[in-house]
């Protein structure tokens, strides 16, 4: 029955001359978006809106799935779409229409006609009463209301008609790409791909880094921090992952620190590869599913210590998260499932029993120069020799 | 450069099985219930199958039954015992170095209302008789004792077991896992008094997904699930006749020499042993010393050997080792998915560090002593270095 999608987007609507930016992000995202699915599709923007036409076939479970995915859409309305047609005819197909969307016609309703083409016969509010009339005649259990109806029927004269009452949610955000671009601190626990996840909404494109330690972990995490990606992937488009072998850098840190400190001095390395990373291939910022008191690591203290080495702005968007709602978010983008997979990954194999969790600035500075004879050349080394799999959905 | 050390998770599958299952699926593809000629055709397979399958065990064609493999076949010995004898008792003796094909299964036994005993094991992972003759009780209607441990490699007394249960009983039914002791052992049911014994196609260079299960004609059992009517309405669905010709095939050729491949893997073994024993750090569980000091390898199977390297996780050797070519397992192929230290170990005292760090290298018939000796060179190269890290 439905033919169309009208696409709904609400925050970039407000961005002033800019706006034109943000509609093509949108339609471009849209595109990549329906390329993906069986059939062929074709976008018209009008002002304030987007229409998505099938042309023949489509599978439609497939393309509301797919449209769901795209960072930007406030919403989607499956819409009937005609050639104009006389009143008559027009009643006629809506109430065809409205019995099969509501079998249940115990509801309250009005009707929103919209006459665009003025050759229309009747005007809006002709439109509105007449409809009405028709779809009350034709099923008496019906009953109007004007300022709080269960159902809304849309009614669009345009150069075809366009019928439509149900909305279903989209991601909301921006369309991605119209924010810079970030570079993502991947593991393969269950913050950080909602990290990334969260901040590809807010329209940044994602690449991220992931740190590999063999033999301390093993071919499966890896894959697993693949899987990771090609799952988050699905809504921010491909993702450059850059694999970097960690193992030589941590065991170094291992001989040379004291071990209460290995983390915290692990996770400064991290970040120093993720940042000359991030400014080789023209991020602005890093992106980490830290969050405050999480682990040792994470405490106020330790955040402070790690985020010292960074010149680029960290992006922490579930700093103030409980793990809870970490744990929803991860099952609503479909990567908890992978998540939970228990394969070790490097920040946990040397762990100290009793690790620091208020570490001070200055002394661990003092024991980092423990590392000069050498650490240079292995974080050279390791961005080197890193591995870089572009990640797509597929 | 590959060396697969791991035959005990699963083993390369013979150039002549491979040959004879892809004949089947693309020529002979009949279904052995059809009455036309394919049918025919395809049945002459199954029963050539059954035909060197009860050659090779000296028993009857007509108690060979195919299951899609080893955990099936364990199934449905020890359920369908169970249910069929129910009325003579509820009492089920096992040990606690099984699979988990038998672990997992009585567990589901005793939910269902039976009572189950498990043998304990020495510290060679071996039970003892005498433990076996105070468990057993009027209410006993099944044993099942496996023949080699999957995990260590320790051989269990089939033949003084199954003496021991028929002159208490010669109701008790006694099955026997014998997934990793087939084609590494000589194993005769009927001199062993038992009833049932579970073989898998994988383990002895056949296809993935085909099993067998001896049943003593005289056994009282029912099927687990129903359809068809195949194999005795016993075990229904259509054979799988590719699967069934290739571990037919199977059979036959790891039982054809398998005096001569025993003693090479035991030399072997004991070589690989003496040698591993020498290296810092590397501990051997599971085999005993011969009065001069010298490891017996002839109380053990053949072809599996399990160390423990001292203050190494064996997931980090593991893949240390595969970095060289070199792939062996972590405690139990099976049971590694989930974070459970080894059964087998815990239950023959082993302490935490060395059920941590404990590998297991399964040989078979392609394993060549060159192979051996790079192991070992890349034992003595990695140990010292991956030793210095540990976790404090």
């Amino acid at each position: 029955m439905f033919s169309s999608f009208l696409i709904k987007y609400a925050e970039i609507g407000i961005k002033g001359k800019n706006r034109y930016l943000f509609e093509d992000a949108l339609v471009r995202q849209i595109k990549y978006a329906t390329k993906k699915c069986s059939g062929e599709f074709t976008l018209s923007k009008t002002p304030g809106r987007i229409f998505v036409d099938a042309d023949g076939d489509f599978d439609y479970d497939e393309i509301i799935e797919k449209l769901s995915h795209v960072f930007g859409i406030w919403g989607i309305c499956p819409v009937v779409r005609l050639d104009v047609i006389e009143p008559e005819a027009l009643y006629k197909e809506i109430i065809t229409f409205f019995d099969k969307v509501y079998p249940d016609k115990n509801k309250t309703f009005k009707v929103a006609a919209r006459r665009a083409n003025k050759s229309y016969p009747l005007d809006s509010m002709e439109l509105n009463k007449k409809i009405g009339e028709e779809l009350l005649n034709a099923f008496p259990e019906l009953k109007v209301d004007i300022h709080d109806p269960e159902i809304t029927l849309t009614v669009e004269i345009r150069d075809r008609i366009y019928i439509y009452s149900e909305i279903i949610p989209g991601p909301g955000g921006m369309p991605v790409g119209t924010n810079g671009k970030g570079m993502l601190l991947l593991s393969g626990g269950i913050d950080s791909p909602v990290a990334g996840w969260m901040v590809a909404k807010r329209g940044l494109k994602i690449d991220a880094v992931y740190f590999h330690a063999p033999p301390y972990t093993s071919e499966r995490a890896k894959q697993k921090v693949v899987d990771l990606a090609k799952k988050v992937s699905a809504y921010t488009g491909p993702i450059y992952l850059h694999v970097i072998n960690f193992t030589d850098i941590q065991l170094y840190i291992y001989e040379k620190c004291p071990h209460d400190e290995l983390t915290i001095i692990m996770r400064r390395y991290m970040m120093r590869i993720a940042e000359e990373i991030a400014k080789e291939t023209e991020c602005q910022c890093l992106i980490t599913g830290e969050s405050i008191g999480q682990v040792a690591s994470q405490t106020t203290q330790s955040l402070a210590v790690t985020n010292e080495v960074c010149e680029l702005p960290v992006f922490r968007p579930l700093i103030a998260f409980d793990k809870e709602d970490i744990v929803t978010i991860s099952k609503k983008i479909d990567t908890y499932e992978t998540s939970i997979l228990p394969f070790e990954d490097c920040c946990t194999i040397f762990v100290a029993k009793h690790p620091v969790t208020k570490p001070n600035l200055g002394i661990i500075k003092k024991h980092e120069t423990n590392l000069e004879e050498k650490i240079d050349e292995m974080v050279k080394t390791a961005l080197d020799t890193r591995e870089t799999i572009i990640v797509t959905e597929e | 450069m590959e060396i697969y050390l791991d035959n005990s998770a699963t083993t390369k599958v013979y150039p002549e099985v491979a040959e004879l299952v892809t004949k089947i699926m693309l020529e002979d593809y009949g279904n052995p219930s059809s009455v036309h000629m394919k049918g025919v055709e395809a049945e002459k397979y199954v029963t050539a199958a059954t035909k060197s399958i009860a050659n090779a065990l000296k028993v009857q064609e007509k108690e060979i039954f195919y299951t899609s493999g080893g955990t099936e076949s364990d199934n449905l010995a020890l359920i369908g015992c169970a249910l069929a004898n129910k009325r003579a008792g509820n009492h089920i003796i096992t040990t606690k170095i099984e699979h988990p094909a038998i672990l997992n299964t009585v567990k589901f036994l005793e939910s269902e209302g039976f009572e189950i005993d498990y043998l304990g094991v020495d510290e060679y992972g071996v039970i003892s008789i005498d433990e076996l003759k105070s468990l057993l009780k009027p209410e006993t209607i099944l044993v099942s004792i496996m023949h080699t441990n999957n995990e260590v490699g320790s051989v269990q007394p089939i033949k003084e077991a199954g003496d021991v249960i028929k002159a208490f009983n010669p109701n008790i039914l006694f099955h026997v896992d014998a997934v990793q002791g087939f084609g590494k052992a000589e194993i005769f049911p009927k001199k062993m008094n038992v009833d049932l014994l579970s073989i898998s196609g994988h383990k002895i260079h056949g296809p993935k997904g085909i099993g067998i299960l001896y049943i003593n004609e005289k056994v009282k059992i029912k099927p687990i699930s129903y359809g068809g009517g195949q194999q005795k309405g016993l075990r229904n669905g259509t054979l799988n006749v590719p699967g069934i010709a290739g571990i037919g095939l199977a059979v036959s050729m790891i039982t054809r020499d398998l005096k001569a491949e025993r003693e090479r893997l035991y030399e072997l073994k004991k070589y690989f042993l003496t040698e591993a024993a020498k290296i810092d750090k590397i501990v051997i569980n599971g085999c005993p010393r011969d009065e001069a000091g010298g490891f017996d390898v002839e109380k053990t199977a053949p072809h599996i050997m399990n160390i423990s390297v001292m203050g190494v996780r064996s997931e980090v050797m593991l893949h240390a080792l595969e970095d060289k070519g070199i792939f062996v397992s972590a405690g139990s192929a099976c049971a590694s998915h989930s974070k459970k230290e080894s059964s087998t170990l815990k239950s023959m005292g082993a302490d935490a560090e060395r059920m941590d760090g404990a590998l297991r290298i399964s040989m078979s018939g392609f394993t060549a002593k060159e192979e051996i000796d790079t192991l070992l060179d890349a034992l003595r190269e990695l140990i010292p270095f991956y030793a210095r890290f540990i976790r404090k």
